[in-house]
């Protein structure tokens, strides 16, 4: 049995100017200590997906439909207080902007102990111990010292370092880390990356990988789902997907990565028009006014994944058509 | 950190000089000076004996000597004489100050203990009914003056119940529940009117800081709400409200001065009225370069807190 087993999950988020539907009938599964990737460009529903295993979604989401069953549990039937003592400790998460996701006030020691004095109910003079093993595992030099800096004395880089230890300090059997590494550079990216994959692969812990970054896709997740307008449009293990990407946007998405061996002079592939507009879906497949394959029928059809081939799915009502 | 409060001190001197000045010309500019005042209530004027007590009161002098052998005798810790008792102004200032300082302090601890947990109240339970009515009722004692309140406080009662609010004043250190039940009514008044703006700076900054990445990150360790709250969003929040209490120390203490009036406080609020209307120079320069220090010092705690509320104002 998988330990994240997500079905037709559905978002939607009350705006001002309409209802979106941010995610749509979206159902993937994570095994224990697996790494799955989820990609997708912005307002393709990655992180809403990911906001809502944890409910962490704010007042404007709401989960409309659907299930996400973690160790055979239904986290949508449980009350607030049961979500509460799973966050931080059996599932944890990892956020984009390590600028922004550190509170100012509080030393780094504090925060980093905080989990292991609210789950593991030590006193806090424990918790700091075990954060400063945390701060070592996560290679950050004077542990002791660190404790009681603040979060502007440490570069962005560091600030990461903090989070997945933060993380980390409950050992929680899935860590979702959402775009960890968009905001930092990119000599500093591989490293958080692999430091993030080392200790989840330590732990034995799962991890959801939310990024638009397909090389981080090759060199870290295990499988990989493609997002496009709220729903998954393809999912394989990275391989597969990597060597035969068999939906349209997939292929356009592969084929847009600048290649060192290619052609001098030659211009990058792109796929053409905009992402689309949440508050006004285009009918049938999302992706179809950008699709060189679109036929008829994916104007008004919605396609649904289907296992085209073992383990590699795909959603797509023209490519069947033409096949 | 000693060198920021040391810098920060120093900084105090010229806004202290420039106060000096303002402070001993203001009350010279009002028109009517005491010597009128002393010969019309005495019934005598010749233009000898008007000489005579302006030689005597050091009132005869060019105004920037008067000025200089003021400032002089303040660094020596004396504020002059009383020019209608003759008694030290520091002597007056000692009986009088420290009650005035209780109503206000009694007053801010009022304004910050309604104020600060409506603000969060409101501020967690935005667009609900009790946020509704936590703003209605800050934007009442914003809008109603608290002397008029202070009046309604003392008849209304009186004429309905026939209940006033005790009005005997007893020093805090003879009978402190005594001196407590007089100053009761209005402490209570002057926070309330104080509260309004603070609870509303309160909310206003912690819903800016509820939607931090930070209190997110907070919420997904698994922390319950109030200590999401009180531990990772209140202290954030706090540093535009200690700013706006500062700000708020010279309507605190000209509050306290015309609350004293209407509930018989013995405070300098009437003692400075009084030297006012006498033309008391000594009395009036004593009694506001005291509130300007005051004033001056509040704002110096202030600044200091910033250190403890910001990490990155310590280093």
């Amino acid at each position: 049995m998988s330990l994240l087993s997500i079905n037709n999950l559905s978002v939607s988020f009350q705006t001002d100017r309409g209802v979106v539907q941010a995610v749509d009938q979206v159902s993937f599964d994570v095994d224990a200590g697996e790494t799955l990737a989820i990609v997708g460009e912005s307002g393709s529903g990655k992180s809403v997906t990911a906001l809502s295993i944890l409910q962490l979604l704010g007042d404007a989401g709401t989960i409309s439909d659907g299930q996400i069953v973690f160790d055979g549990q239904n986290l949508l039937d449980l009350p607030e207080k049961d979500i509460r003592n799973i966050r931080g400790d059996r599932i944890a998460m990892i956020f984009q902007e390590p600028m922004s996701s550190l509170n100012p006030v509080l030393t780094i020691g504090k925060q980093v102990a905080e989990p292991i004095w609210l789950h593991r109910k030590k006193t806090w003079n424990e918790a700091l111990d075990q954060a400063e093993e945390l701060i070592k595992k996560v290679s950050i030099p004077d542990a002791r010292q660190r404790l009681d800096a603040y979060p502007h004395q440490f570069s962005g880089g560091m600030r990461q370092r903090v989070m997945i230890a933060m993380a980390l300090a409950c050992e929680p059997k899935l860590i979702i880390a959402d775009e960890p590494t968009t905001a930092l550079d990119v000599t500093v990216q591989a490293q958080i990356l692999s430091l993030l994959k080392n200790l989840t692969t330590e732990l034995n812990s799962a991890l959801i990988l939310i990024t638009h970054d397909l090389g981080v896709v090759a060199r870290y997740a295990d499988r990989v789902a493609v997002m496009y307008g709220g729903r998954i449009v393809e999912s394989a293990t990275a391989a597969e997907l990597y060597k035969h990407p068999k939906h349209p946007y997939t292929e356009g998405l592969m084929a847009s990565i600048p290649t060192l061996d290619g052609e001098p002079g030659s211009r990058l592939q792109t796929i053409e028009g905009q992402p689309p507009d949440l508050l006004h879906m285009p009918a049938g497949c999302a992706f179809h006014p950008r699709c060189p394959y679109a036929a008829e029928i994916c104007k008004h059809a919605k396609p649904s994944l289907k296992e085209v081939e073992a383990n590699h799915f795909r959603a797509c009502v023209g490519y069947e058509s033409i096949s | 950190m000693h060198t920021f409060i040391i810098r920060r001190i120093l900084a105090l001197l010229p806004t202290l000089i420039f106060t000096s000045i303002i402070v001993f010309a203001s009350i010279r500019l009002i028109p009517g000076d005491v010597i009128d005042l002393m010969l019309a209530q005495n019934d005598i004027s010749t233009g000898n004996d008007r000489a005579v007590i302006e030689a005597a009161l050091g009132l005869d002098k060019p105004i920037y000597m008067q000025y200089f052998l003021w400032v002089g005798d303040i660094l020596q810790g004396d504020l002059g004489r009383s020019l209608w008792q003759n008694t030290p102004v520091t002597e007056q200032l000692a009986l009088t100050l420290p009650i005035t300082f209780e109503l206000g302090a009694l007053a801010l601890i009022v304004a910050l203990s309604v104020a600060i947990p409506i603000g969060i109240y409101s501020a967690m339970k935005q667009d609900t009914m009790g946020d509704y009515i936590a703003r209605s009722f800050s934007l009442l004692m914003l809008a109603i003056p608290s002397f008029w309140l202070g009046t309604l406080v003392m008849v209304f009662p009186s004429v309905w119940w026939r209940w006033a609010p005790p009005l005997q004043y007893t020093p805090f250190l003879e009978d402190p529940l005594a001196n407590l039940a007089h100053m009761f009514v209005p402490a209570v008044l002057l926070g309330l009117s104080l509260s309004a703006v603070t609870m509303r700076m309160t909310r206003t900054m912690m819903l800016e800081v509820l939607r931090q990445d930070y209190i997110r990150t907070a919420r997904a360790k698994g922390l319950q709400e109030n200590i999401v709250v009180l531990r990772h969003a209140l202290r954030n929040c706090m540093i535009p409200v200690v700013t706006l209490i500062g700000l708020q120390a010279p309507l605190l203490i000209g509050g306290a001065v015309i609350l004293e009036q209407i509930f018989v406080v013995p405070g300098m609020g009437s003692l400075l009225l009084e030297a006012v209307f006498q033309r008391d120079y000594p009395v009036v320069t004593g009694v506001f370069l005291v509130v300007g220090v005051a004033i001056l010092l509040i704002n110096l705690v202030v600044d200091l807190t910033y250190g403890f509320l910001d990490p990155k104002v310590r280093h």
